[in-house]
């Protein structure tokens, strides 16, 4: 039964496909990628490009300008058929705004079919600014003035979870041992093998406290999803199809009280007090207020584990568990395989390595699978309802629910 | 030739020793603290202020989180790719008056190992780097030996 929007229209639009380049550091450009991930998608939707009424790329902002205008590269690549094209970037959170342009242009009436693509090529080693001298640019200046690395972040997180909730190094290792299992079967990841909390506690630390092996590395990869109508997919004789049901993609709010990447400081609070909510608490229950669930309706989630610290935060953030609580739900199994709500099912960022603009758009596809039944080996039996979770620099909030 | 010191972002701190602190700017409307500074506009979204006066950031805070890098940072923080790279650790200070926290690297030789969540630190004046004509002048955060 589809949703209600609440003046008869339906909220829900379907997935009819889903299709993924594997990660790795494969040495070629963005638009291959991101290619072979738009024809998997739409062979899996059974669908011909031309037939594609709209098309949306998340950006990448290192392959030049393609990677800025990347719905007309990749559409340009596929061969152009005179489709609405939107290009659009939001860091992190690029794939999830694609999601969101491509329902809305779907609940508006606008087109019938949208295809979704997001591709990246990554450097070897840690993301850098883009060139020449910007001090009016945060991300710039914390490089410039601080030698600020995304690690390094990261590092700030995970200390400040030991201080205050007591997690320790063997919790942020278990994360990657999890995640680092689900990885092994999945043929998308780039890692696929299994990793132990020694192989952990053994890498090269890299921003106290956390080791390389706790934090996610830049690949190459590209995913792509086919959304119609609810009306196009009955029409097609899709009956049951995967249903997104809530994009969220918010900002935070002021007074943001939280060290986010890339600032140097945090907002004030000496004016305004600060919201009770966290942003990243924002954007999970933004997507739940959408939907009309809570995360205990969830049978799987998805989050954007740039760190291992930061996977057991979004298990805060996405209310699967009370503030503090979340290596002790890690620590009871709940979020592994056969557990009660399942995360990363895909073996998340720790076996992909980021691709950028790809991410969120893989993880809705990992979510379609699971929805679907096909996950093979990974699959979590049932699953019913599934969320991604992820932030982008600069204030990008995202997370998508599907249902089935 | 005796080489110029210049801050390696203008109008970010000023003042020698005991007087050296962190420059923020507060607006004359809601009374709304920004570091880094702003000059034109406040960012309160219940303020319309414009009028932005320059305030000197307390000077000691407590701290709130600490990481180091052990890795040499990509440009454009400069290294000198010749002499191996030493680690260094950054502070995240909470500032109990402006209810903020701003992030800062430690003075040399203070480690991870040494800090805890909680303990003082004062903001003092430090080095970024040097080269032939110009010292290029940060701030960085000392612990004052006060513990949480």
């Amino acid at each position: 039964m589809a949703a209600d929007g609440g003046e008869g229209m339906t909220a829900d639009v379907a997935v009819l496909g889903a299709g993924m380049h594997p990660w790795g550091k494969w040495g070629r450009g963005f638009v291959e990628y991101g290619v072979a991930a738009a024809r998997a998608a739409l062979a899996d939707a059974g669908l011909d490009w031309r037939e594609v009424g709209s098309i949306v790329g998340a950006d990448t902002v290192r392959g030049g300008y393609p990677g800025y205008v990347a719905g007309a590269t990749f559409a340009k690549a596929l061969g152009w058929q005179g489709a609405r094209v939107t290009s659009v970037y939001a860091a992190c959170a690029s794939g999830a705004q694609a999601i969101d342009t491509a329902r809305v242009q779907i609940l508006a009436g606008r087109a019938d079919v949208v295809l979704v693509v997001g591709a990246d090529a990554a450097p070897k080693g840690f993301f850098r600014p883009a060139g020449g001298d910007r001090p009016d640019d945060p991300d710039w200046l914390r490089f410039r003035v601080l030698g600020a690395t995304n690690p390094t972040y990261f590092g700030l997180y995970a200390r400040r979870r030991m201080a205050v909730h007591g997690d320790t190094m063997e919790d942020f290792a278990q994360v990657k041992v999890k995640n680092a299992a689900s990885g092994v079967l999945n043929p998308y990841a780039r890692y696929r093998k299994r990793v132990t909390a020694e192989e952990v506690a053994a890498s090269a630390m890299v921003a106290d406290p956390l080791r390389l092996l706790d934090i996610c590395a830049t690949s190459d990869g590209g995913a792509a999803v086919v959304l119609s109508s609810m009306e196009f997919a009955r029409r097609r004789g899709v009956v049951d199809p995967v249903r997104i049901r809530a994009v969220s993609t918010v900002t935070p709010r002021y007074p943001s009280t939280v060290l986010d990447l890339p600032e140097i400081a945090t907002d004030s609070a000496v004016a305004v007090a600060s919201a009770t909510e966290t942003f990243r608490a924002s954007i999970a229950r933004t997507a739940y207020d959408e939907a009309g669930i809570g995360p205990e309706d969830l049978s799987v989630a998805e989050v954007y584990d740039l760190s291992t610290a930061l996977e057991l935060q979004w298990y805060e953030d996405l209310g699967l568990c009370g503030e503090g609580e979340g290596a002790k739900l890690l620590r009871e199994g709940a979020t592994a395989p056969g557990g009660r709500i399942p995360v990363n099912s895909s073996g998340g960022l720790a076996s992909f390595g980021e691709a950028v603009p790809a991410q969120a758009i893989a993880q809705v596809c990992e979510v379609t699978w699971q929805l679907r039944g096909t996950a093979e080996d990974r699959q979590v039996p049932g699953a019913r309802v599934g969320i991604t979770a992820n932030q982008g620099l600069f204030g990008h909030g995202s997370a998508v629910i599907a249902v089935r | 030739m005796s080489r110029t010191r210049t801050p390696v972002v203008a109008r970010w701190f000023a003042g020698d020793g005991e007087n050296f602190s962190l420059l923020g700017t507060r607006c004359r409307a809601c009374a709304s603290v920004f570091f880094p500074r702003e000059d034109v506009r406040c960012r309160n979204p219940g303020c319309q202020g414009a009028d932005l006066e320059e305030v000197p950031l307390s000077r000691r805070g407590r701290v709130w989180s600490y990481t180091d890098g052990r890795y040499r940072p990509p440009s454009p923080y400069v290294t000198d790719p010749e002499l191996p790279w030493e680690p260094y650790t950054l502070i995240a200070v909470e500032l109990e008056a402006e209810r903020m926290v701003v992030l800062g690297q430690a003075v040399p030789g203070v480690t991870p190992a040494e800090l805890a969540v909680g303990m003082e630190v004062e903001v003092v004046p430090g080095v970024l780097h040097e080269d032939t004509e110009t010292v290029w002048t940060t701030w960085q955060w000392r612990p004052t030996g006060v513990r949480a």
